[in-house]
C-alpha cells in the first residue's frame, strides 16, 4: 500500500482553519462519506498521526480535501505543509454515514469543524431534500458556507454569541425545525455536548440519528484499542472503538459521557 | 547471496524464523495489519493480554501523545482467552509464524488456569504478563517484587506445557533482582520491558488526559531505558531475553541484540508506521549483508565495551 501522496493544494478558511487537498487516487475512489483518513504531520513532537475526515471528494481528480484546525501539534505541523510537498496518509478507515434510497428528508447538523464531514456526505447522499444546520463559535469561526449551500435545500446558520446568523446554539435550531416539519434521519458531528443534545431532541421525535465520533487514536485500524467509547447494548453496555466500529454511530447507541 | 543469512532464532524451544515479534496489546490478533503485509513474514505475534473473562477495559481517553511516545491506559480489553482460542487462533495458524499467548490474571489461580487452558491450545509459547501498569488488582502487584514473581512463577511452571515468558516491568528500583527471581522460579526466557508508568496532564483544562489519570509509556521515547535494562538482564540471567521499548527500524533491532536480547518485539512504532516489523526484519537482514554477519547469534551480545 502506497502511503506518500501528495498536498494540491491549501487554501485558508478563516484564521486557524484551512481546507488541504491532497491527491491520493486510490483514496478518492474507494472513500465515503464519513470516513477518515489518518495523517503523518510531521514536527518533533508529533509522533501519532491525527485522524481527519474526508470533507469533499473530487473522484476525477483523484483528490480529497480534510479541513484542519490549528489546535495542537500536529495540525500546526500540518499547517506547514506547502503545495506539491510529499504527505504520509493511510486510509479510508472507518465506516461512513448510512446513504440510504429511502430517507427522503435528511437533516445535517454540524458544529465547529465537526461539519467538514457533512459536506460529502451531502454530496453523495440520495435524498431529495436537505436541510443543513451549522454552528459556530462567532463569525470568524465560520466556514464553507457557500459550499454547504450549494448542496442543501435550505441552510441556517447560527453563531453562539449571533454575530452572524441565528443566535444560539444549532440544537435550539434544530428543535425548531424539526417542529416546523420532520425528517427521515438527522446526522450529527460537533463538539460532544451538542451531539448529546442534538441525539436527545432526535430521540424524543423518535428520528433516527447518526452521530460521527471523534477520540484520541492510537493505531486507526482497530489494533490497539485505544479510541474506545461507550455503546448501549440491550441490557449493558461495552467499549466500540471509534476507528473501526465508528467513526459513525446510530445516535441512540452511544452513551455520552457526563 | 542473501539467502546464506540466517535470521532465525531459537528461544528456549520457541524457534522464529527472524527475531522480531509484533509486541502484545500493539497488534490486536493481526487481522488488522494483515490488510498491509503477509504476517508469515514475522518472527512471531504476542497477540493481546488475554484474560479468563472477557474485560472491558478501561475508561476514554486511553491514549495520550508524549515526545517521541504515547502513554496507554487501555487495560487489557480482550474477548477472554476461550474466544481466542475459538475465533482468533484459527485465523493466525493461517500463516507461518510463531502465536505467543500474552496471559494476565488478578490472582496466582488465575494465572494458573490460563497456563492450563494455554497449554492445551495450539499456541508456540505463553507469555505471562506479570507488568500490566493499567490494571488495579493482580498483575503488577505480583510482577514488582522478587518474591511476587517467584510465586506466580513456580505454580505456573508446574502447569505449563509450552515455552514460558516471563514478561517484566521496569517500574522497580532493580529489574534484575526480578529477573533472576523469574529465572530462579523456572522461566523459561523473559520479556522486557513492558511500559513505564507515566503520566499527562492538559494545562488548560487542569485535568488528567488519561480517563485512568495514569498509563504506561512507550515508544522511542522509552528506547534508552529499555536498552540498559535489556543489557543488565541479559548479564543477570542465562536464560534469553526479548528486549523491546521504542524499537523503530532494523538499526534498533541490532542495538537491541548487540546489548543482550536474542529477539525482539516491536509494538508503537507500528502504529505510526503499518510498515515497521517489515522493515524492522529487512533492516537487520540489510545491516546484517553490509556487515558480513551469516547468523543473528554472532550480533547477540556482541556489545564491544
Ligand atoms: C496500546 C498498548 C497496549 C499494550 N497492551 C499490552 C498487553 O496487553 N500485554 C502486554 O504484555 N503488553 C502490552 N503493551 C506493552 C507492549 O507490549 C510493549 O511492552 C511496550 O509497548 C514497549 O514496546 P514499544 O515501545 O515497541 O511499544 C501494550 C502497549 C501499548 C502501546
Amino acid at each position: 500500500m502506497n502511503l506518500i501522496h501528495r498536498v494540491r493544494a491549501i487554501k485558508q478558511l478563516n484564521e486557524d482553519t484551512f481546507l488541504m487537498t491532497i491527491e491520493a487516487p486510490e483514496i478518492a475512489d474507494t472513500g465515503k462519506p464519513g470516513q477518515f483518513v489518518n495523517v503523518k504531520c510531521g514536527g518533533p513532537h508529533a509522533y501519532l498521526r491525527r485522524p481527519f475526515s474526508l470533507c469533499r471528494i473530487d473522484r476525477e481528480r483523484g483528490t480529497f480535501d480534510i479541513g484542519v484546525q490549528i489546535r495542537g501539534r500536529g495540525t500546526e505541523a500540518l499547517s506547514r505543509f506547502c503545495e506539491n510537498d510529499p504527505i504520509d496518509i493511510m486510509g479510508p478507515f472507518g465506516n461512513g454515514f448510512s446513504l440510504n434510497r429511502e430517507d427522503r428528508r435528511i437533516a445535517v447538523v454540524g458544529g465547529g469543524i465537526g461539519v467538514f464531514p457533512l459536506l460529502q456526505l451531502l454530496r453523495e447522499h440520495p435524498a431529495s431534500e436537505k436541510l443543513t444546520l451549522l454552528g459556530f463559535r462567532n463569525r470568524n469561526q465560520v466556514v464553507l458556507e457557500e459550499s454547504f449551500q450549494n448542496k442543501s435545500d435550505e441552510l441556517v446558520v447560527a453563531t453562539d454569541d449571533g454575530s452572524y446568523g441565528a443566535r444560539g446554539f444549532v440544537t435550539s435550531l434544530l428543535e425548531s425545525k424539526l417542529e416546523e416539519s420532520p425528517v427521515d434521519r438527522v446526522f450529527i458531528c460537533g463538539p460532544a455536548l451538542m451531539m448529546k443534545h442534538a441525539v436527545e431532541i432526535c430521540k424524543a421525535k423518535s428520528i433516527p440519528c447518526e452521530v460521527s465520533l471523534e477520540e484520541r487514536m492510537g493505531c486507526g485500524i482497530g489494533a490497539c484499542l485505544g479510541c474506545a467509547c461507550k455503546v448501549r447494548l440491550s441490557d449493558d453496555w461495552d467499549y466500540a472503538h471509534v476507528c473501526k466500529d465508528g467513526p459513525v454511530f446510530s445516535g441512540e447507541s452511544i452513551v455520552f459521557q457526563e | 547471496m542473501e539467502n546464506k543469512i540466517d535470521l532465525a532464532v531459537n528461544i528456549a524451544g520457541l524457534s522464529l524464523k527472524n527475531p522480531v515479534i509484533a509486541a502484545s496489546g500493539t497488534f490486536g490478533f493481526g487481522r488488522e495489519y494483515s490488510a498491509f503485509f503477509d504476517l508469515s513474514r514475522l518472527g512471531g505475534i504476542a497477540v493481546k493480554g488475554l484474560t479468563l473473562l472477557p474485560r472491558k477495559g478501561n475508561p476514554p481517553p486511553r491514549i495520550a501523545e508524549t515526545p517521541a511516545g504515547i502513554l496507554n491506559s487501555v487495560g487489557l480489553q480482550n474477548p477472554g482467552v476461550h474466544a481466542f482460542i475459538d475465533d482468533e487462533i484459527p485465523f493466525l495458524r493461517r500463516y507461518d509464524t510463531a502465536i505467543i499467548a500474552n496471559a494476565s490474571g488478578n490472582t496466582v489461580e488465575d494465572y494458573e488456569e490460563m497456563v492450563r487452558i494455554l497449554s492445551e491450545a495450539d499456541v508456540d509459547a505463553i507469555e505471562l504478563n506479570l507488568s500490566c501498569p493499567n490494571v488495579k488488582e493482580g498483575c503488577m502487584a505480583f510482577g514488582s517484587t522478587a518474591s511476587g514473581i517467584a510465586r506466580v512463577v513456580s505454580r505456573v511452571r508446574k502447569l505449563c506445557k509450552k515455552p514460558l515468558i516471563v514478561k517484566l516491568t521496569p517500574n522497580v528500583t532493580d529489574i534484575c533482582e526480578l529477573a533472576c527471581a523469574a529465572e530462579a522460579a523456572g522461566a523459561d526466557a523473559l520479556s522486557l520491558i513492558n511500559t513505564l508508568l507515566g503520566m499527562a496532564i492538559d494545562a488548560k483544562t487542569r485535568r488528567p488526559i488519561l480517563g485512568n489519570v495514569m498509563g504506561g509509556l512507550s515508544g522511542p521515547a522509552v528506547k534508552p531505558v529499555a536498552l540498559r535494562m535489556v543489557y543488565q538482564v541479559s548479564k543477570a540471567v542465562k536464560i534469553p531475553v526479548i528486549g523491546m521499548g521504542g524499537i523503530s527500524n532494523g538499526t534498533d533491532v541490532v542495538e537491541f541484540l548487540l546489548a543482550g536480547a536474542s529477539a525482539v518485539m516491536v509494538g508503537t512504532a507500528g502504529f505510526v508506521n503499518p510498515y515497521a516489523w517489515v522493515q524492522a526484519i529487512e533492516g537487520l537482514e540489510q545491516y546484517m549483508v553490509e556487515n558480513n554477519c551469516w547468523s543473528v547469534s554472532e550480533l547477540i551480545g556482541g556489545l564491544i565495551l
